[in-house]
């Protein structure tokens, strides 16, 4: 592998992808969260029980979680071109891999509230505490620990999106790994993508790992 | 905080006292499974009883009677499917979970699994309350400094929930409960989860709670020594209605019906079961009566008069205990001599007492 010439491209790639992931959990972790509360709040018997909303947001999740990200990325064409106003590049994916990554960060964050306890959020509701409040205050700060591993868990996720954003022109490690390496039979520069990957990931499970015991406290 | 509730144990509320807690006619039905499966489950079914402002009220039952539910509809964590219940004058039932909020915080609760914040310290969890009723930061601290003192926890204020015990998880729970200074204190199964001497603990804390602060405890649970040692009154509930409600003294001198003779039973043993009567039987020399024994009855002089008549008596079973002043139990007697004497000292007891023959 020639680095004078590979070292400039692999860091640009580098960027591109912490640019696309980042941007993309910022966006998707907060939309996510928030219809990940709504999936919660509004299951029967919790704060704000409503089959109908339930049952229409759920829809949706699982109408959206299945399909291929690849394919998302070519069906959802149309869409991004009159939002972003094109359909290449980095902003479309991340457009892209935005809606996709919200309705997995739902599901998480739906998960992982359901681990507090019923009690907790009984003992607020019995000293008048409004329901947002309760939201706020008191579930979302209990679930705080498993949270932070989940959305751990989904940067390798949104990771892997990240790598097929190449075939809408919006470069990354994934684009520098097939076009430079598999597609010029340069072995050496596709396992260097791969390294890089396998870096950023330990690093940023390390850092969820002991953001979450923190929190935990254990 | 001052307060016109006496120290004295002794000075309890009386039948003129303010109702603070009324159900009128209140009955809770739920709805389990749907379509074919779909069944009705009444908890609780056409309550009426009064709660006097400043007394500890008790509520018994065994699992499923419906205590539970009972209390989750003074703070409309259980809305009433029927009927009518007012707070303090405000009435509870038909208001939104939004409208409840003003009523709940004069309404502190505290639980049998103590549903602590696990996120926050002791002190945080007592502060909770604090933070969302509007006070500011300075007098917050000093009202947890105080509630800590209050419970005994002062020096765990940084701790956090999973480094305490039972008993103190539970202090903290009633620290939290208290701190927004509200007029009833909800207990529900608040000992069940904890061993006796802890139990005590707790119980002398609500009892001073009621004492110190002129609050009302409303308290269920299933253990009937939990009630005797302090609720001034008492609701036996099964299958979801009030089968019977009186002073605590009334319900353990003269249970009425078979549920509070057997909770009374679990805690005054003073009559001979079946079998130990069946023991006793065998070994009587005569007649066997028991007679209930309470304040003014005067068994003694009726069976010395009997002795002197040649009438040989002997104790066999009994007990007798004192309860908010009264009197009460039962002793079970042995009564040998010429079937005449025997005969005319069971009319004496008659008179003075209920009195059972149990064996010829």
């Amino acid at each position: 592998m020639n680095w004078s010439t590979m070292g400039p491209q692999l860091l640009t790639a580098i960027g591109e992808t912490l640019y696309m992931v980042s941007v993309t959990m910022i966006i998707a972790g907060l939309v996510g969260l928030f219809f990940g509360v709504a999936l919660y709040v509004t299951r029967p018997g919790n704060l704000y029980a409503s089959r109908v909303v339930n049952t229409a947001i759920n829809l949706v999740v699982n109408f959206v979680r299945p399909i291929p990200f690849i394919i998302l990325l070519a069906a959802l064409g149309p869409l991004t071109d009159s939002v972003i106003g094109t359909r290449l590049g980095q902003n479309a994916a991340i457009f892209t891999m935005s809606i996709a990554a919200v309705f997995a960060v739902a599901r998480i964050v739906e998960q992982n509230l359901m681990s507090v306890d019923p009690g907790v959020v009984e003992a607020a509701r019995s000293m008048g505490v409004s329901r947002p409040k309760i939201i706020t205050t008191v579930i979302l700060p209990e679930a705080l620990g498993p949270l932070v591993l989940g959305y751990t868990f989904l940067v390798i996720g949104v990771t892997d999106m990240s790598a097929m954003a190449g075939a809408i022109g919006a470069g990354g490690l994934g684009d520098f790994a097939l076009r430079l390496g598999y597609q010029r039979f340069n072995d050496e520069v596709t396992w260097a993508a791969v390294a890089v990957i396998i870096v950023l990931v330990q690093l940023v499970q390390f850092v969820g790992n002991s953001m979450a015991r923190k929190i935990m406290r254990r | 905080m001052t307060s016109t509730v006496t120290d004295s144990p002794l000075s309890r509320p009386g039948e003129d006292a303010e109702v603070i807690v009324r159900f009128e006619n209140a009955t809770k039905t739920f709805v389990t499974g749907k379509g074919k499966g779909r069944r009705e489950v009444t908890a609780v079914e056409d309550v009426s009883l009064n709660i006097r402002r400043g007394e500890i009220y008790g509520v018994i039952g065994y699992s499923g009677a419906g205590k539970s539910t009972l209390v989750r509809m003074i703070n409309g964590l259980e809305p009433a499917t029927s009927g009518k219940i007012q707070v303090d004058g405000h009435q509870v039932d038909g208001r939104t979970e939004d409208q409840l909020a003003p009523v709940r915080r004069d309404i502190g609760m505290i639980f049998q699994q103590f549903n602590l914040f696990t996120s926050r310290t002791v002190a945080g969890n007592v502060e909770y309350p604090l933070i969302r009723a509007g006070w500011d930061k300075a007098k917050r601290k000093a009202r947890v400094e105080e509630l800590l003192q209050f419970v005994g926890l002062t020096e765990r204020a940084g701790n956090y929930p999973e480094q305490l015990s039972g008993g103190q998880k539970q202090r903290v729970g009633i620290a939290r409960a208290l701190a927004a200074q509200p007029k009833i204190l909800l207990a529900d199964e608040s000992t069940s989860a904890l061993d006796p001497d802890t139990t005590q603990e707790v119980l002398g804390l609500l009892r001073r709670a009621n004492r110190e602060f002129g609050i009302t405890v409303v308290l269920i649970t299933h253990e009937m020594d939990v009630v005797r040692s302090i609720a001034d009154r008492v609701a036996v509930m099964d299958s979801g209605r009030v089968i019977e409600e009186g002073p605590t003294a009334r319900i353990f001198s003269a249970p009425q019906t078979e549920t509070a003779r057997r909770f009374v039973g679990t805690v005054s043993h003073d009559a001979p079961n079946a079998e130990e009567l069946a023991h006793l039987s065998q070994h009587s020399r005569g007649c066997l009566v028991v007679v209930d024994v309470r304040d003014g009855v005067d068994v003694g002089s009726v069976l010395s008069s009997a002795a002197a008549r040649g009438v040989n008596f002997r104790i066999v079973f009994g007990g007798v205990s004192v309860l908010q002043k009264q009197s009460f139990g039962s002793l079970t007697l042995d009564l040998a001599g010429e079937p005449q004497a025997v005969e005319e000292t069971i009319a004496a007891l008659g008179e003075l007492t209920t009195v059972k023959e149990v064996s010829a």
